[in-house]
This record gives C-alpha cells, sequence and structure tokens, in this order.
C-alpha cells in the first residue's frame, strides 16, 4: 500500500516570486521525513506542489515510480492532515471519516465496519454521531487523522497538524501520530516550524529556508553535526569562530582565529580539517576556567546566567563576542579574564561557505 | 437578580417601535374599513376589500405575473450570484480588491435611471418581449443583493474544507454541490428571500418596463389608484406583507431566523 515519495528538482513560483528552486527530495517507503523551517521557508509550498493544489515551474513528482507532476489533487490518493483540521462542519464524526471510503465507491457494511474500526483506533468510537462543532481540538484532530488514514493512502501528509493545540496536548498527539504512522507503514510528510516537533517525530528531517533545503539527515546528526552555518545557527550553535590553519603536524592542527587567538585541535576527533574552516559549538562547547595556563580563548567575563545545570557567561574575545559555560562548583565573576577551552565532542567543523 | 433599565430607555425604545409599527397598523387598519374611501381608523369592519382585489382581473393577473417574475429573476440572480461570490471569495488574493465592489456598485445606481436605460436600451432597442425584460431588469436588480449575502457567508467559510474533500477523492464540481453549498446554504436562503422580497416589491424598474397586457401587481396598484381612493390599495399593500411575512414564517419553522443576523 505504502510507497516512496520522489521529488525531482522541483522549482515553483508566486506569480513571479521564485518560491522553491531546485528541490528535490527522496521519501523512503513507510519513511517519515519532517519539512522543517520559517515561514516563508517553502515548506507548505512543497507540500501543496505534492497534494495538487500548486503546479511546479519545473520538475517532477513521483509516488512509487509513477509520475503525478500532471494528474488533479483529488486522482491523487494522497491522506491530508491540515493545521485547523479542516473537518466538514455539517457531517458527522462518522461521515467526516467515511467521506473518502463514499468516494471510493465503499458503501454499506463495509464502509461503517472500517469507519468504525478507524475510530477505535483513534479512541472516538463514542462519538461518531457528533458533529465537529461538538468535539474539543485533539478529538478534531484525531477525526482528522483517521478521516486521512481510513483510506489508506500511499502516502500521508501533515500540515502543521498540532499548531492548534496546547502545549501538552502537542505532545501527546505526535506521540500518536507517529504511533500510528508506524503501525500503518506509511510514508509521511510532516510540515513544521517546531524543531522539538520535528526532531522527535521524525526518521529525517530537512531544513528548509528560502526555497532550498539546507540539510536533509537524521535528527541526530542534525542536533550535532550541522552541515553548514545556517543550520548549525538553526539547532542552536552560538558559537562559530572562523579560523585558518597555521601549521599541521602529525595528528594535530594549529589553526588561528581573529585577533591572534590560536588552538590546537586533534584530527581524531574532527576528521580531515580545511586550510581555512568556521569552528562551531553550542555554550556547552566552550569550558569557561579561571586557569590561565589552559590553552584557550582569552575572554572579558560578561552577564553570568545561572541555568540549573551550569553557568553561563556571555563573553568578549578578541574573535568575537561568544558564550560558554562554566561549572557549577566555581562561578567565575564577572567582569573577570578566563579561558575559553574548546570541549572536542561538543564541537563541529564547517566547511567555508560557498558564496549563496 | 434583576438590573435596572432607565426608565427614558424603556419610553424612547417603546416610541421607536410605534414609529416602524405605526404605519402597519394604519395600513392593515383602512383595509378592513367598510367605507368606500380609504379612512384610518377604520369605520365599520369587512374584509369586502380583500374580496375585491379578486374580483379585480388586472389584480389577479398581475398578482401571477410578479410571482413568476420573483421565482425566475431570483432563480436566475442565484445561478449567476453563487458562482460569482464563490469566485470573489476563493480567490480573494488573486483578485484585485475593487471587484468586489463592483458587483455591489449597481445597488449605488438609482432604479429609475437603471429602468430606464433598460427600457431604451434593451427593450426598444431589440424589441424584446416584455415579460422577458421585466425578467431580465429584475434580476439584473436583485443581482448585487445575493452576491453581498452568499459573499458574507463564504466570508467564514475555511475553503481548506474543500481542500480536504478534494485530497479525498471529490472532484471540484462535486465538492462545490457536497461540501460547499451545504455550509452557506443559510446564505442561500438569505439571499433568495432579500431577492423574491425586493423584485415582488419593485415599482421603478418596473414601471418603465411594463406594458401593454403585462404588468405586476405595484404597477397595478399604482393604476388603480389614479382611478379609484377605496381601500383595495391597502388591501393589497397588507397582501404583500402577509406574502413576505409568510416567507419569514417558513424559513422560521425550517431554519430559525437567527441565521438573518449571522
Amino acid at each position: 500500500m505504502t510507497k516512496a515519495l520522489s521529488i525531482q528538482s522541483i522549482t515553483a513560483h508566486y506569480g513571479t516570486t521564485k518560491v522553491l528552486e531546485d528541490l528535490s527530495l527522496e521519501v523512503g517507503e513507510g519513511e517519515l521525513v519532517s519539512l522543517l523551517g520559517a515561514s516563508g521557508c517553502g515548506k507548505t509550498t512543497t507540500l501543496r506542489l505534492v497534494a495538487g493544489f500548486l503546479q511546479p515551474t519545473s520538475g517532477r513528482i513521483a509516488l512509487g515510480g509513477i509520475d503525478l507532476t500532471r494528474l488533479p489533487p483529488y486522482k491523487r490518493d494522497i491522506g491530508l492532515v491540515f493545521q485547523n483540521y479542516a473537518l466538514f462542519p455539517h457531517l458527522s464524526v462518522a461521515d467526516n471519516v467515511g467521506f473518502g471510503l463514499k468516494q471510493r465507491g465503499v458503501a454499506g457494511a463495509e464502509k461503517s465496519q472500517r469507519v468504525q474500526a478507524m475510530l477505535e483506533r483513534v479512541g472516538l468510537a463514542h462519538l461518531a454521531t457528533r458533529l465537529p462543532g461538538e468535539l474539543s481540538g485533539g478529538q478534531k484532530q484525531r477525526v482528522a487523522l483517521a478521516r486521512a488514514l481510513v483510506i489508506e493512502p500511499p502516502l500521508l501528509m501533515f500540515d502543521e497538524p498540532l499548531s492548534n493545540l496546547d502545549a501538552k496536548l502537542r505532545v501527546d498527539m505526535r506521540v500518536e501520530i507517529r504511533q500510528l504512522q508506524r503501525a500503518n507503514g506509511t510514508t509521511s510528510v510532516y510540515v513544521t516550524h517546531d524543531q522539538e516537533e520535528a526532531f522527535s517525530i521524525s526518521d529525517r528531517v530537512a531544513i528548509m529556508h528560502a526555497g532550498r533545503i539546507m540539510q536533509l539527515d537524521t535528527p541526530e546528526t542534525l542536533y550535532q553535526r550541522p552541515a553548514n552555518a545556517f543550520v548549525a545557527r538553526f539547532v542552536g550553535f552560538e558559537n562559530l569562530i572562523p579560523m585558518r590553519v597555521v601549521e599541521r603536524d602529525g595528528a594535530k592542527i594549529t589553526a588561528e582565529a581573529a585577533g591572534g587567538v590560536r588552538l590546537t585541535l586533534g584530527l581524531e576527533q574532527f576528521g580531515a580539517i580545511p586550510d581555512s574552516f568556521t569552528l562551531a559549538c553550542r555554550a556547552d562547547g566552550l569550558a569557561a576556567t579561571a586557569d590561565a595556563a589552559r590553552e584557550g580563548i582569552p575572554a572579558n567575563l560578561g552577564l553570568r546566567t545561572y541555568l540549573g545545570r551550569a553557568y553561563q557567561y556571555q563573553c568578549d574575545t578578541a574573535a568575537g563576542p561568544l558564550v560558554a559555560n562554566g561549572p557549577l562548583t566555581r562561578p567565575l565573576e564577572m567582569g573577570g579574564h578566563a579561558k575559553l577551552v574548546p570541549v572536542p565532542e561538543q564541537c563541529t567543523i564547517l566547511a567555508p561557505e560557498v558564496a549563496a | 437578580m434583576t438590573q435596572k433599565i432607565h426608565p427614558a430607555l424603556i419610553g424612547f425604545t417603546v416610541v421607536v417601535f410605534f414609529f416602524l409599527v405605526g404605519p402597519l397598523i394604519i395600513v392593515v387598519g383602512s383595509a378592513l374599513s367598510d367605507t368606500t374611501y380609504l379612512t384610518f381608523p377604520p369605520q365599520g369592519l369587512s374584509l369586502r376589500w380583500f374580496a375585491n382585489i379578486f374580483e379585480i382581473s388586472a389584480f389577479r393577473r398581475t398578482i401571477l405575473t410578479s410571482l413568476q417574475i420573483a421565482f425566475l429573476s431570483t432563480f436566475i440572480a442565484l445561478l449567476l450570484g453563487i458562482p460569482a461570490a464563490y469566485a470573489l471569495n476563493r480567490y480573494r488574493i488573486q483578485l484585485p480588491g475593487w471587484l468586489a465592489t463592483l458587483f455591489v456598485l449597481p445597488v449605488l445606481v438609482p432604479e429609475l435611471v437603471l429602468g430606464f436605460s433598460l427600457l431604451k436600451n434593451v427593450a426598444v432597442q431589440f424589441n424584446t418581449p416584455i415579460f422577458l425584460t421585466l425578467v431580465f431588469g429584475h434580476s439584473l436588480l436583485v443581482l448585487p443583493y445575493v452576491v453581498r449575502v452568499i459573499s458574507a457567508s463564504l466570508a467564514s467559510f475555511d475553503f481548506s474544507i474543500e481542500e480536504a474533500a478534494i485530497s479525498l477523492g471529490s472532484p471540484p464540481l462535486r465538492t462545490f454541490f457536497t461540501i460547499l453549498l451545504p455550509n452557506v446554504r443559510s446564505g442561500v436562503i438569505a439571499a433568495f428571500i432579500l431577492a423574491f422580497i425586493t423584485s415582488i416589491n419593485d415599482v421603478s424598474i418596473s414601471i418603465f418596463l411594463t406594458g401593454p397586457g403585462i404588468s405586476t401587481l405595484p404597477i397595478q396598484l399604482l393604476a388603480h389608484m389614479e382611478q379609484f381612493f377605496d381601500p383595495t390599495v391597502a388591501s393589497v399593500s397588507v397582501l404583500l406583507m402577509a406574502l413576505t411575512v409568510g416567507v419569514m414564517a417558513i424559513v422560521e419553522r425550517t431554519l430559525g431566523l437567527t441565521f438573518l443576523a449571522k
């Protein structure tokens, strides 16, 4: 039933504005891929192109090897879950869920049986005769989910399905969605602007910006090894320090940042290091210490904030402003001097950016 | 717990109420008068002026004509107006802003001007049959109301519902009838009532377009008044009011009137 989705070099315009540029994406059978990005990045456009509500300027969309690009949306057989639920207000919960079956000529006992079975799976069997207006937000989204799943679509797509729910329900629902999706093994595309949601629910995440995919990877890789400065900033790397190699010595290199700051980095930690690179890390990738003998970035300590697991320092260095963490046992004085020592396992090396 | 209402406010409300309802009471009262001239309060009580309407063949004929024209022109206006209102709302972002205004503009044109120009440019120019010209003129007259009322009801319609239906395999035209129309039903009925009543009561356009052998009830009423000053005028007015109230009552029974306030 489930099929692989293949988006091949799609370019799309709204009028004369280019909103997607040469975008390609492969979603494997049974895989859940999220499109993550700020509003206007092109994630919803991508979903609407696959659904058939928009036409690409160029490129091809295929599902299970069959070209969809010129097929009208009502023939694409794709299950859609919308942000605002989009339930039919004049139809009962059961008729909402049965709508897709009716279009497929499924009627009578088989239809009511499948509707009933699906409502039981989402825990709403007792509300079958209610109208959507009488349901809570969470219940509405369950009906929407049941309505999309009951037609056993080869592809399921979610457009910010949890944005209208409160925080607690959001977490519960995303677990529920993931469980249903895995149980059915349905290939899925999930659009969201919520990083935590995307990372927790997906097999892979595509981080999008300005109509392009900046990086497509597993949540773990994105979080720990972002491929470029945009993704690094997106996943919370506060410190991006441009450096260049001044000396190579076997398994070690010495690199220099702005202001003559020098650091020694081991190749066994970072792999090959290009002559010019950016050292990137979060605040916990730089350890602030009062020990002036350690090799690190000399810094003047600014504001100190308490994080619970550590103290965080806003630092002023020759290489620019940086954020570093220090141990709870020895708080450092604001306004004092310190060394910021890179923690190799929390740092990553970014190749120099090709001017975009 | 009762809330004190200022006595002046109660007084004011009563005055406004009588201002609105007073004329109706006078008309109904005059219609029931036993005299051969219009008077209020009625002297003697009689239904003979109601019977008189149906004794005059011109009234019998024009009541029928007015009903036919009202039904036909309302039907045509709905046929044109619903798709127009749909397009104006569905593609509001893509369409220029003045387009929606354009559809309501005819309301601003004095009906006398509309009637006269229809006479000169359609009836005389093409020598069209009187009945058809009347239907055409009334369709034009009520179309802006239809577009306006249905647009108002579509403004709160969430078009992603339509997309949901399409994604589930329902072709666009079927979606229009099974999903969109049921959800703007109250708007369609409101538009029907408004258009029907506007057409039934119209004088300004009909006065130019009626001709030998074919007239509408309000025009016949005018013609009658020019010759007779008997309470038939009042009884016909009561009949028109009853028709309007009747339509409203049917709607109230089937749907509730609250939707008109939406």
